[in-house]
Protein backbone atom coordinates (compact mmCIF):
# COMPACT_ATOMS: atom_id res chain seq x y z
CA UNK A 1 0.00 0.00 0.00
CA UNK A 2 1.36 3.41 -0.92
CA UNK A 3 1.66 6.30 1.49
CA UNK A 4 -1.10 8.15 -0.33
CA UNK A 5 -3.34 5.13 0.17
CA UNK A 6 -2.49 5.05 3.83
CA UNK A 7 -3.33 8.69 4.20
CA UNK A 8 -6.89 8.17 3.00
CA UNK A 9 -7.39 5.74 5.89
CA UNK A 10 -7.63 8.49 8.51
CA UNK A 11 -11.42 8.41 8.33
CA UNK A 12 -11.73 4.64 8.55
CA UNK A 13 -9.21 4.60 11.39
CA UNK A 14 -11.05 7.29 13.38
CA UNK A 15 -14.25 5.26 13.01
CA UNK A 16 -12.58 2.00 14.09
CA UNK A 17 -13.48 0.63 10.67
CA UNK A 18 -10.11 -0.91 9.82
CA UNK A 19 -9.54 -4.64 10.13
CA UNK A 20 -6.86 -5.53 12.68
CA UNK A 21 -3.94 -5.97 10.27
CA UNK A 22 -4.59 -2.72 8.44
CA UNK A 23 -5.01 -0.91 11.73
CA UNK A 24 -1.56 -1.94 12.81
CA UNK A 25 -0.05 -0.86 9.51
CA UNK A 26 -1.79 2.47 9.72
CA UNK A 27 -0.73 3.07 13.32
CA UNK A 28 2.82 2.45 12.25
CA UNK A 29 2.42 5.04 9.50
CA UNK A 30 0.78 7.42 11.97
CA UNK A 31 3.80 7.51 14.19
CA UNK A 32 5.78 9.33 11.52
CA UNK A 33 3.09 11.31 9.72
CA UNK A 34 2.28 14.38 11.74
CA UNK A 35 -0.38 15.62 9.32
CA UNK A 36 -2.16 12.26 9.53
CA UNK A 37 -2.01 12.31 13.32
CA UNK A 38 -3.58 15.75 13.45
CA UNK A 39 -6.29 14.71 11.00
CA UNK A 40 -7.01 11.55 12.98
CA UNK A 41 -7.32 13.62 16.13
CA UNK A 42 -9.85 15.90 14.50
CA UNK A 43 -11.83 13.12 12.88
CA UNK A 44 -11.88 11.13 16.11
CA UNK A 45 -13.25 14.20 17.87
CA UNK A 46 -15.86 14.43 15.12
CA UNK A 47 -16.78 10.77 15.65
CA UNK A 48 -17.19 11.58 19.34
CA UNK A 49 -19.83 14.13 18.40
CA UNK A 50 -21.71 11.41 16.53
CA UNK A 51 -21.53 9.41 19.74
CA UNK A 52 -22.93 12.22 21.85
CA UNK A 53 -25.86 12.47 19.46
CA UNK A 54 -27.19 9.06 20.51
CA UNK A 55 -27.03 9.67 24.25
CA UNK A 56 -29.62 7.78 26.28
CA UNK A 57 -30.72 7.96 29.90
CA UNK A 58 -28.93 5.19 31.76
CA UNK A 59 -30.83 3.06 34.26
CA UNK A 60 -30.13 4.37 37.79
CA UNK A 61 -29.11 0.91 39.04
CA UNK A 62 -26.18 0.95 36.65
CA UNK A 63 -24.43 3.68 38.60
CA UNK A 64 -24.57 1.72 41.84
CA UNK A 65 -23.24 -1.34 40.07
CA UNK A 66 -20.32 0.57 38.55
CA UNK A 67 -19.48 2.41 41.77
CA UNK A 68 -19.54 -0.89 43.67
CA UNK A 69 -17.16 -2.47 41.16
CA UNK A 70 -14.89 0.55 41.06
CA UNK A 71 -14.46 0.46 44.84
CA UNK A 72 -12.75 -2.89 44.37
CA UNK A 73 -10.74 -2.22 41.23
CA UNK A 74 -7.14 -1.20 41.55
CA UNK A 75 -6.14 1.71 39.34
CA UNK A 76 -3.21 1.74 36.97
CA UNK A 77 -0.43 3.97 38.20
CA UNK A 78 0.63 6.81 35.91
CA UNK A 79 3.35 5.84 33.48
CA UNK A 80 6.89 7.10 33.80
CA UNK A 81 8.03 10.16 31.92
CA UNK A 82 4.49 11.37 31.39
CA UNK A 83 3.63 13.30 34.50
CA UNK A 84 -0.09 13.69 34.94
CA UNK A 85 -1.08 17.28 35.43
CA UNK A 86 -3.69 17.29 38.07
CA UNK A 87 -4.41 20.98 37.87
CA UNK A 88 -7.68 21.10 36.06
CA UNK A 89 -8.10 23.20 32.98
CA UNK A 90 -10.96 25.64 33.54
CA UNK A 91 -12.45 25.15 30.11
CA UNK A 92 -12.70 21.45 30.43
CA UNK A 93 -13.95 21.60 33.96
CA UNK A 94 -16.66 23.93 32.84
CA UNK A 95 -17.65 21.64 30.03
CA UNK A 96 -17.80 18.67 32.34
CA UNK A 97 -19.89 20.47 34.91
CA UNK A 98 -22.16 21.61 32.12
CA UNK A 99 -22.61 18.01 31.11
CA UNK A 100 -23.16 16.93 34.67
CA UNK A 101 -25.84 19.55 34.82
CA UNK A 102 -27.27 18.22 31.62
CA UNK A 103 -27.52 14.84 33.26
CA UNK A 104 -29.46 16.47 36.07
CA UNK A 105 -31.78 17.85 33.48
CA UNK A 106 -32.75 14.41 32.33
CA UNK A 107 -36.12 15.03 33.85
CA UNK A 108 -36.67 17.97 31.57
CA UNK A 109 -39.18 16.17 29.48
CA UNK A 110 -41.29 17.59 26.72
CA UNK A 111 -38.53 18.61 24.35
CA UNK A 112 -40.25 17.80 21.13
CA UNK A 113 -41.53 14.64 22.69
CA UNK A 114 -44.91 13.22 21.97
CA UNK A 115 -47.52 15.10 23.87
CA UNK A 116 -50.47 13.09 24.97
CA UNK A 117 -53.56 15.13 24.73
CA UNK A 118 -56.80 13.98 26.19
CA UNK A 119 -59.54 16.16 24.97
CA UNK A 120 -63.19 15.55 24.42
CA UNK A 121 -63.22 17.35 21.15
CA UNK A 122 -61.07 15.95 18.42
CA UNK A 123 -60.67 19.23 16.58
CA UNK A 124 -59.48 20.96 19.69
CA UNK A 125 -57.03 18.14 20.21
CA UNK A 126 -55.78 18.51 16.67
CA UNK A 127 -55.37 22.23 17.08
CA UNK A 128 -53.52 21.78 20.36
CA UNK A 129 -51.35 19.10 18.82
CA UNK A 130 -50.56 21.32 15.87
CA UNK A 131 -49.56 24.14 18.20
CA UNK A 132 -47.45 21.76 20.25
CA UNK A 133 -45.77 20.56 17.10
CA UNK A 134 -45.14 24.14 16.01
CA UNK A 135 -43.62 24.89 19.39
CA UNK A 136 -41.54 21.73 19.24
CA UNK A 137 -40.35 22.68 15.75
CA UNK A 138 -39.48 26.18 16.91
CA UNK A 139 -37.58 24.74 19.87
CA UNK A 140 -35.77 22.26 17.62
CA UNK A 141 -34.80 25.08 15.31
CA UNK A 142 -33.10 26.96 18.13
CA UNK A 143 -31.42 23.86 19.53
CA UNK A 144 -30.27 22.81 16.10
CA UNK A 145 -28.92 26.19 15.10
CA UNK A 146 -25.22 26.12 14.22
CA UNK A 147 -24.56 28.88 16.74
CA UNK A 148 -26.66 27.48 19.62
CA UNK A 149 -25.02 28.24 22.97
CA UNK A 150 -26.11 27.34 26.46
CA UNK A 151 -25.78 28.79 29.91
CA UNK A 152 -27.08 27.28 33.11
CA UNK A 153 -27.83 28.32 36.66
CA UNK A 154 -29.11 26.83 39.86
CA UNK A 155 -32.52 28.06 40.85
CA UNK A 156 -33.04 27.82 44.59
CA UNK A 157 -32.87 24.39 46.15
CA UNK A 158 -32.35 21.55 43.74
CA UNK A 159 -33.79 23.23 40.67
CA UNK A 160 -31.88 24.43 37.67
CA UNK A 161 -32.42 26.33 34.49
CA UNK A 162 -30.64 26.30 31.17
CA UNK A 163 -31.00 28.85 28.44
CA UNK A 164 -30.16 27.94 24.86
CA UNK A 165 -29.54 30.92 22.66
CA UNK A 166 -29.20 31.16 18.92
CA UNK A 167 -28.12 34.63 17.85
CA UNK A 168 -28.65 33.79 14.19
CA UNK A 169 -32.27 32.78 14.86
CA UNK A 170 -32.55 35.61 17.39
CA UNK A 171 -34.47 33.22 19.64
CA UNK A 172 -33.91 31.59 23.02
CA UNK A 173 -35.23 28.46 24.71
CA UNK A 174 -35.50 28.04 28.46
CA UNK A 175 -35.34 24.61 30.06
CA UNK A 176 -36.22 24.36 33.71
CA UNK A 177 -35.79 21.26 35.81
CA UNK A 178 -37.14 20.61 39.25
CA UNK A 179 -38.74 24.03 39.65
CA UNK A 180 -40.95 24.16 42.72
CA UNK A 181 -44.60 24.51 41.81
CA UNK A 182 -45.57 28.17 42.22
CA UNK A 183 -48.13 29.05 44.89
CA UNK A 184 -51.80 28.96 43.97
CA UNK A 185 -52.65 31.79 41.60
CA UNK A 186 -48.97 32.38 40.76
CA UNK A 187 -46.92 31.58 37.70
CA UNK A 188 -43.28 31.66 36.64
CA UNK A 189 -42.64 34.39 34.11
CA UNK A 190 -39.60 34.67 31.87
CA UNK A 191 -37.99 37.98 30.98
CA UNK A 192 -35.37 39.26 28.62
CA UNK A 193 -33.06 41.68 30.34
CA UNK A 194 -32.45 44.63 27.99
CA UNK A 195 -29.58 46.04 30.00
CA UNK A 196 -31.66 46.54 33.08
CA UNK A 197 -35.09 46.85 31.53
CA UNK A 198 -37.08 43.64 31.82
CA UNK A 199 -39.11 42.61 28.78
CA UNK A 200 -41.79 39.88 29.14
CA UNK A 201 -40.75 36.63 27.42
CA UNK A 202 -43.58 34.27 28.23
CA UNK A 203 -44.87 32.09 31.07
CA UNK A 204 -43.98 28.61 32.20
CA UNK A 205 -47.04 26.37 32.29
CA UNK A 206 -47.86 26.02 36.00
CA UNK A 207 -48.80 22.38 35.67
CA UNK A 208 -45.26 21.47 34.84
CA UNK A 209 -42.17 21.95 36.91
CA UNK A 210 -39.80 20.58 34.29
CA UNK A 211 -40.37 22.13 30.97
CA UNK A 212 -38.98 23.57 27.81
CA UNK A 213 -40.24 26.95 26.77
CA UNK A 214 -39.51 28.86 23.61
CA UNK A 215 -39.01 32.34 25.02
CA UNK A 216 -41.47 34.77 23.50
CA UNK A 217 -40.10 37.52 21.33
CA UNK A 218 -36.69 38.19 19.90
CA UNK A 219 -33.47 38.25 21.86
CA UNK A 220 -32.65 41.60 20.29
CA UNK A 221 -30.21 43.49 22.46
CA UNK A 222 -30.95 41.48 25.59
CA UNK A 223 -27.85 40.74 27.62
CA UNK A 224 -29.54 38.44 30.06
CA UNK A 225 -32.76 36.78 31.16
CA UNK A 226 -34.60 36.42 34.39
CA UNK A 227 -37.40 34.45 36.02
CA UNK A 228 -39.88 35.85 38.49
CA UNK A 229 -42.99 34.59 40.19
CA UNK A 230 -45.98 36.62 39.05
CA UNK A 231 -49.75 36.57 39.49
CA UNK A 232 -51.49 34.13 37.14
CA UNK A 233 -51.54 35.51 33.62
CA UNK A 234 -48.22 37.26 34.04
CA UNK A 235 -47.26 40.89 34.49
CA UNK A 236 -46.01 43.67 32.26
CA UNK A 237 -43.18 44.39 34.66
CA UNK A 238 -41.70 42.11 37.30
CA UNK A 239 -43.52 42.52 40.60
CA UNK A 240 -41.18 40.37 42.66
CA UNK A 241 -37.48 39.70 43.04
CA UNK A 242 -36.17 37.30 40.42
CA UNK A 243 -35.71 33.67 41.41
CA UNK A 244 -32.94 33.52 38.83
CA UNK A 245 -30.97 35.86 36.61
CA UNK A 246 -28.68 34.64 33.89
CA UNK A 247 -26.43 36.32 31.42
CA UNK A 248 -27.05 35.18 27.89
CA UNK A 249 -24.10 33.60 26.11
CA UNK A 250 -22.60 35.90 23.50
CA UNK B 1 -10.03 13.26 35.60
CA UNK B 2 -6.98 14.19 37.62
CA UNK B 3 -8.87 13.52 40.83
CA UNK B 4 -10.21 10.27 39.42
CA UNK B 5 -6.69 9.16 38.57
CA UNK B 6 -5.78 9.71 42.21
CA UNK B 7 -8.57 7.45 43.39
CA UNK B 8 -11.22 10.02 44.22
CA UNK B 9 -14.46 8.05 44.00
CA UNK B 10 -16.61 11.12 44.38
CA UNK B 11 -14.93 12.73 41.39
CA UNK B 12 -15.48 9.51 39.50
CA UNK B 13 -19.18 9.74 40.35
CA UNK B 14 -19.31 13.16 38.68
CA UNK B 15 -17.47 11.86 35.62
CA UNK B 16 -19.84 8.92 35.56
CA UNK B 17 -22.84 11.24 35.50
CA UNK B 18 -21.36 13.18 32.61
CA UNK B 19 -20.37 10.30 30.38
CA UNK B 20 -22.67 7.41 31.21
CA UNK B 21 -25.58 8.45 28.97
CA UNK B 22 -23.40 9.00 25.90
CA UNK B 23 -21.45 5.79 26.56
CA UNK B 24 -24.55 3.65 26.92
CA UNK B 25 -26.21 5.28 23.92
CA UNK B 26 -23.22 4.70 21.71
CA UNK B 27 -22.67 1.11 22.82
CA UNK B 28 -26.34 0.38 22.35
CA UNK B 29 -26.28 1.85 18.88
CA UNK B 30 -23.55 -0.60 17.89
CA UNK B 31 -24.65 -3.69 19.83
CA UNK B 32 -28.44 -3.26 19.78
CA UNK B 33 -28.95 -5.82 22.55
CA UNK B 34 -29.89 -3.83 25.69
CA UNK B 35 -28.53 -6.27 28.28
CA UNK B 36 -25.25 -6.75 26.47
CA UNK B 37 -24.97 -3.01 25.92
CA UNK B 38 -25.34 -2.32 29.61
CA UNK B 39 -22.70 -4.89 30.38
CA UNK B 40 -20.23 -3.38 27.92
CA UNK B 41 -21.02 0.16 29.07
CA UNK B 42 -20.26 -0.87 32.64
CA UNK B 43 -16.97 -2.40 31.53
CA UNK B 44 -16.07 0.84 29.79
CA UNK B 45 -16.86 2.93 32.87
CA UNK B 46 -14.79 0.68 35.09
CA UNK B 47 -12.02 0.98 32.50
CA UNK B 48 -12.24 4.77 32.78
CA UNK B 49 -11.64 4.45 36.50
CA UNK B 50 -8.86 1.94 36.09
CA UNK B 51 -6.91 3.80 33.41
CA UNK B 52 -7.75 7.42 34.32
CA UNK B 53 -4.04 8.14 34.75
CA UNK B 54 -3.48 7.40 31.07
CA UNK B 55 -5.78 10.21 29.98
CA UNK B 56 -3.90 13.12 28.41
CA UNK B 57 -5.55 16.50 28.09
CA UNK B 58 -3.46 17.38 25.06
CA UNK B 59 -4.99 14.51 23.13
CA UNK B 60 -8.55 15.76 23.40
CA UNK B 61 -11.45 16.08 25.79
CA UNK B 62 -12.15 13.52 28.49
CA UNK B 63 -15.53 12.92 26.93
CA UNK B 64 -13.91 12.03 23.66
CA UNK B 65 -11.36 9.80 25.33
CA UNK B 66 -14.16 7.87 27.00
CA UNK B 67 -16.32 7.68 23.88
CA UNK B 68 -13.40 6.42 21.81
CA UNK B 69 -12.87 3.68 24.38
CA UNK B 70 -16.57 2.86 24.39
CA UNK B 71 -16.77 2.65 20.61
CA UNK B 72 -13.65 0.49 20.42
CA UNK B 73 -15.07 -1.95 22.96
CA UNK B 74 -18.48 -2.10 21.34
CA UNK B 75 -16.90 -2.69 17.95
CA UNK B 76 -14.64 -5.42 19.31
CA UNK B 77 -17.61 -7.11 20.91
CA UNK B 78 -19.77 -6.95 17.82
CA UNK B 79 -16.98 -8.27 15.61
CA UNK B 80 -16.15 -11.20 17.85
CA UNK B 81 -19.82 -12.06 18.12
CA UNK B 82 -20.42 -11.68 14.43
CA UNK B 83 -17.61 -14.01 13.51
CA UNK B 84 -19.87 -16.72 14.82
CA UNK B 85 -23.20 -15.55 13.49
CA UNK B 86 -24.52 -15.38 10.00
CA UNK B 87 -23.76 -12.24 8.12
CA UNK B 88 -26.89 -12.14 6.08
CA UNK B 89 -28.62 -10.11 8.70
CA UNK B 90 -26.38 -7.31 7.61
CA UNK B 91 -28.70 -6.39 4.80
CA UNK B 92 -31.24 -5.42 7.42
CA UNK B 93 -28.80 -2.86 8.72
CA UNK B 94 -29.36 -0.77 5.66
CA UNK B 95 -32.92 -0.11 6.68
CA UNK B 96 -31.95 1.22 10.03
CA UNK B 97 -30.84 4.70 10.70
CA UNK B 98 -29.15 5.66 13.95
CA UNK B 99 -31.37 5.34 16.93
CA UNK B 100 -32.03 9.04 17.22
CA UNK B 101 -35.45 8.35 18.65
CA UNK B 102 -33.96 6.52 21.60
CA UNK B 103 -32.00 9.41 22.94
CA UNK B 104 -32.65 10.86 26.28
CA UNK B 105 -34.44 14.12 26.31
CA UNK B 106 -31.56 16.03 27.75
CA UNK B 107 -30.67 19.49 26.74
CA UNK B 108 -27.10 18.70 25.77
CA UNK B 109 -28.08 15.49 24.06
CA UNK B 110 -30.83 17.22 22.24
CA UNK B 111 -28.48 19.96 21.11
CA UNK B 112 -25.93 17.44 19.89
CA UNK B 113 -28.55 15.41 18.12
CA UNK B 114 -29.99 18.37 16.25
CA UNK B 115 -26.55 19.57 15.22
CA UNK B 116 -25.44 16.13 14.08
CA UNK B 117 -28.69 15.54 12.26
CA UNK B 118 -28.34 18.85 10.44
CA UNK B 119 -24.76 18.12 9.48
CA UNK B 120 -25.54 14.54 8.44
CA UNK B 121 -28.00 16.01 5.97
CA UNK B 122 -25.18 17.96 4.38
CA UNK B 123 -23.40 14.73 3.36
CA UNK B 124 -23.94 12.86 0.14
CA UNK B 125 -26.01 9.71 0.45
CA UNK B 126 -22.95 7.50 0.10
CA UNK B 127 -20.96 9.49 2.65
CA UNK B 128 -23.82 9.40 5.13
CA UNK B 129 -24.42 5.67 4.73
CA UNK B 130 -20.75 4.82 4.94
CA UNK B 131 -20.14 6.89 8.07
CA UNK B 132 -23.35 5.64 9.75
CA UNK B 133 -22.67 1.98 9.03
CA UNK B 134 -19.08 2.21 10.19
CA UNK B 135 -19.69 4.26 13.31
CA UNK B 136 -23.18 3.43 14.49
CA UNK B 137 -23.10 -0.20 13.40
CA UNK B 138 -19.45 -0.99 13.90
CA UNK B 139 -18.78 -2.34 10.40
CA UNK B 140 -15.31 -2.38 8.89
CA UNK B 141 -14.87 -0.42 5.69
CA UNK B 142 -14.65 -3.72 3.82
CA UNK B 143 -18.03 -4.73 5.16
CA UNK B 144 -19.44 -1.33 4.28
CA UNK B 145 -18.14 -1.70 0.72
CA UNK B 146 -19.69 -5.15 0.44
CA UNK B 147 -22.98 -3.99 1.81
CA UNK B 148 -23.24 -0.93 -0.40
CA UNK B 149 -21.63 -2.74 -3.36
CA UNK B 150 -19.08 -0.02 -3.98
CA UNK B 151 -15.31 -0.38 -4.42
CA UNK B 152 -13.12 -0.48 -1.30
CA UNK B 153 -11.26 2.65 -2.33
CA UNK B 154 -14.52 4.56 -2.66
CA UNK B 155 -15.60 3.66 0.86
CA UNK B 156 -12.24 4.68 2.33
CA UNK B 157 -12.49 8.02 0.61
CA UNK B 158 -16.15 8.53 1.55
CA UNK B 159 -15.42 7.78 5.21
CA UNK B 160 -12.68 10.36 5.17
CA UNK B 161 -14.34 13.13 3.19
CA UNK B 162 -17.66 12.47 4.95
CA UNK B 163 -16.01 12.92 8.33
CA UNK B 164 -14.14 15.98 7.14
CA UNK B 165 -17.39 17.54 6.03
CA UNK B 166 -18.97 16.69 9.39
CA UNK B 167 -15.96 18.12 11.19
CA UNK B 168 -16.32 21.41 9.36
CA UNK B 169 -20.08 21.51 9.73
CA UNK B 170 -19.91 20.77 13.47
CA UNK B 171 -17.02 23.15 13.95
CA UNK B 172 -14.84 20.51 15.60
CA UNK B 173 -11.38 21.65 16.57
CA UNK B 174 -8.78 19.36 18.00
Amino acid sequence: MTVADLHTLTGAYALHALPEDEREAFEHHLSDCEACAQEVKELAATAGRLGLAVTVTPPPAMKEAVLRTVAQVRQEVPGHGHPVHHASVPGRARRLSRLVLAACLAAAAGLGGVAVWQYDRADQAREEARQAQDRADAVAEVLGAPDARTTSARIGDGASGTVVVSRSRDKAVFVGAGLARPAEGKVYQLWFDDHGAMRPAGLIDSDRTADTVLMAGRIGDASGMGITVEPAGGSKQPTSDPVALMELPA
Amino acid sequence: MGLVARGDQEAFGAVYDAVCGPVLGLVRSVLRDPAQSEEVAQEVLVEVWRTAAAYRENRGSAMNWVLTMAHRRAVDRVRSAQAATDREQRAALLDRTPAFDEVAEQVEARLEREQVRRCMRSLTELQRQSVSLAYYRGLTYREVAELLTVPLGTVKTRLRDGLIRLRDCLGVTA
